[in-house]
């Protein structure tokens, strides 16, 4: 029916503008490993990293500077892998860094996957790009008592859609303070 | 498109979010051949007390048609309506070339309640093949008519009915600011009568009915973290299981009701415990430092099937329940996982990945043979009916998710379509225990 498809389309696209809205890391392709590395732009605010952070000298609390790598909390992963890719390794030292000169800060690494596959297979996967980048933040130094991790699988998704765009942001682990 | 219509459509969906899902529906995509023929007529109230609320006829045929075992008459082609063995003239329903007839009645019995009435009758040889009456009430009437279908399918298929059955499902449902309620259900094997058993904003996964289908395993993230909690179906109380560092997933009940296998990765990595529910006592079942989960039960409790990446990609191996060398099930295809016991033993349900797209698979244990069983993209979390007679499973449809099921002939395929959220994780029940 065709009004039936309309309809579908209508919703569709709704969902589609809704999870657009809904997501507030945008990954930069071209941004490769300039400045800083940091090649995802929180918020498309077009807020740019420098490089250099390491004891760097901000005023107030680095962790809400829009324009320190620490605002970076997303690192994304390659399907069904679990290795950090090398463009988050400044951002991940960065946070490392922070976490070094604040050993009372705690961080929870959240592990996420896109869609496919079997859920709590991706429990397990999810669990797995958690403790890489836990792994990662302990090679620099950080105290392994000031990480948290937890597997939210495929049941967190940050975009909705059922694409490779959508797939490509959903495999993520993500850093809470 | 018409302005009207476009207010219809629009009536239609705001009707839609504003009332709970009703009923899954159910729409037979493929049909079967030599399906047979059989002519159900409405069963009418006798006495003067309260009217049935339910056609119970009208239930009856539904559960034959869905099973795509037979090809049901409908109500404007039937030349009479006999309720009582006297009214029948096998002449008429030859000539419609019926080869099996139900009647039946409501009759009023006492208090508010009902006796049902029904006569199986072999149109050809013109002999009442069965017949019963059952004591009932107003509220357990679609339950009785799924009693009878169930009668009716085991005289004439020869194997037990699974439709006075139940489904556990997961639905989740987005408000406009994208927070999610995630609600698990239990609804009779139909679709009808979904009741929400817990509702939580954070993720709630993976149910698992105990055998005597008195029980539900499930896993909830509430506070944040996930456990794993044993819910009973009829009282809602419940109790938590399991809340370790880490991963506590998957639980899965052995088929005596007094373990439950589970995934645990409080050791560093995701491995399979078996936990003795009277004791509380863990032994861990698998120690390697890949991804182990899924675990499911063998029909006679001897083995486990879990999924496993120990080879590079997840693959289904069973282990003796008293422990031992896994050994691996799959070598089709670089993804295979979840896996669950049909009720022969035999057979194993699991997703399997086919040229991308991840659907639903049947596997011969005995010559390692796997089926390709459903078409979708995105099909998850299979299970078999307790008869074994059809597979329910997640897919996506329009990117919602809906629940299908299959027979394991492959020859009948349904899909399930709840009206609100995305539904997922369904679990067809075991047949129901009365408590001993």
């Amino acid at each position: 029916m065709k009004t039936k498809r309309l309809a579908w389309l209508a919703m569709i696209a709704a969902a589609l503008l809704f999870a657009g809205c809904s997501s507030t890391g945008t990954r930069d392709e071209s941004a490769g490993n300039a400045g800083g590395g940091a090649d995802v732009v929180e918020g498309g605010s077009g807020a740019q990293t420098s490089g250099a952070q390491q004891g760097g000298a901000t005023a107030g609390n680095p962790l809400e500077d829009p324009n320190s790598p620490l605002s970076v909390r997303k690192i994304y992963f390659d399907f069904d892998k679990s290795n950090i890719r090398p463009e988050f390794y400044d951002v991940l030292r960065a946070h490392a860094a922070y976490l070094v000169a604040h050993p009372a800060t705690n961080l929870t690494i959240e592990g996420h996957c896109d869609e496919r596959g079997s859920r709590e297979y991706n429990i397990g996967l999810g669990e797995r790009r958690a403790n890489s980048v836990k792994q990662f933040l302990e090679a620099e130094g950080v105290n392994p008592s000031q990480l948290n991790t937890i597997s939210y699988g495929e049941e967190r998704p940050e975009a909705l859609g059922h694409n490779e765009a959508a797939w490509a942001k959903n495999r993520r682990a993500v850093l809470v303070y | 498109m018409s302005q009207k219509l476009l207010k219809l459509i629009l009536l239609l969906f705001v009707g839609l979010a504003l009332t709970p899902a009703r009923a899954l529906e159910i729409e037979i995509t493929q049909g079967a051949e030599g399906a047979l023929p059989i002519a159900v007529v409405p069963f009418p109230h006798t006495g003067g007390g309260a009217p049935p609320r339910q056609d119970v006829a009208a239930v009856i045929t539904a559960d034959l048609a869905r099973s795509g075992r037979f090809r049901t008459l409908p109500l404007k082609d039937m030349l009479a309506r006999p309720s009582r063995a006297d009214q029948v003239d096998f002449r008429d329903w030859r000539a419609l070339n019926m080869e099996n007839l139900v009647i039946g009645e409501v009759a009023d019995n006492g208090k508010g309640g009902y006796l049902v009435r029904f006569r199986l009758f072999d149109v050809f040889r013109g002999e009442q093949i069965t017949g019963y009456s059952f004591p009932t009430t107003q509220h357990d009437l679609r339950s009785t008519a799924h009693r009878i279908a169930d009668l009716i399918y085991e005289e004439l298929i020869g194997q037990r009915g699974a439709f006075d059955t139940r489904i556990a499902y997961i639905t989740s449902v987005r408000d406009r600011k994208g927070r999610e309620t995630v609600h698990l259900k239990v609804a009779d094997a139909d679709g009808y009568n979904a009741q929400t058993i817990v509702t939580s904003t954070e993720p709630l996964m993976s149910p698992a009915w105990s055998p005597d289908g008195r029980r539900i395993a499930y896993v909830s993230f509430e506070k944040g973290r996930p456990s794993i909690w044993v819910q009973e179906v009829f009282t809602g109380r419940r109790e938590k299981l399991t809340s370790f560092k880490g991963i506590n997933g998957a639980p899965a009940w052995s088929p005596d009701g007094r373990r439950l296998a589970m995934t645990l990765s409080k050791g560093g990595n995701p491995d399979i415990y078996i936990m003795d529910l009277r004791r509380r006592s863990l032994r861990q079942l698998t120690h390697h430092w890949a991804i182990d989960t899924e675990p499911a039960w063998s029909p006679d409790g001897s083995a486990i099937v879990f999924t496993s990446d120990r080879g590079g990609t997840p693959q289904i191996y069973q282990i003796p329940v008293s422990g031992g060398t896994p050994r691996r099930l799959t070598f089709e295809g670089s993804y295979n996982a979840r896996a669950s016991y049909a009720p022969d033993g035999r057979y194993l349900t699991l997703v399997t990945r086919v040229n991308g797209d991840y659907r639903i698979g049947m596997l011969d244990t005995e010559n390692g043979s796997l089926q390709v069983m459903s078409r979708g993209s995105l099909d998850e979390s299979p299970s078999f009916a307790p008869n074994g007679s059809m597979i329910i499973y997640a897919g996506r449809e329009d990117g919602k998710g809906v629940l299908e099921a299959v027979s394991t002939d492959g020859r009948v395929r349904q899909r399930l379509a709840i009206q609100v959220g995305d539904v997922r994780e369904p679990a067809w029940s075991p047949y129901y225990q009365e408590a001993r």
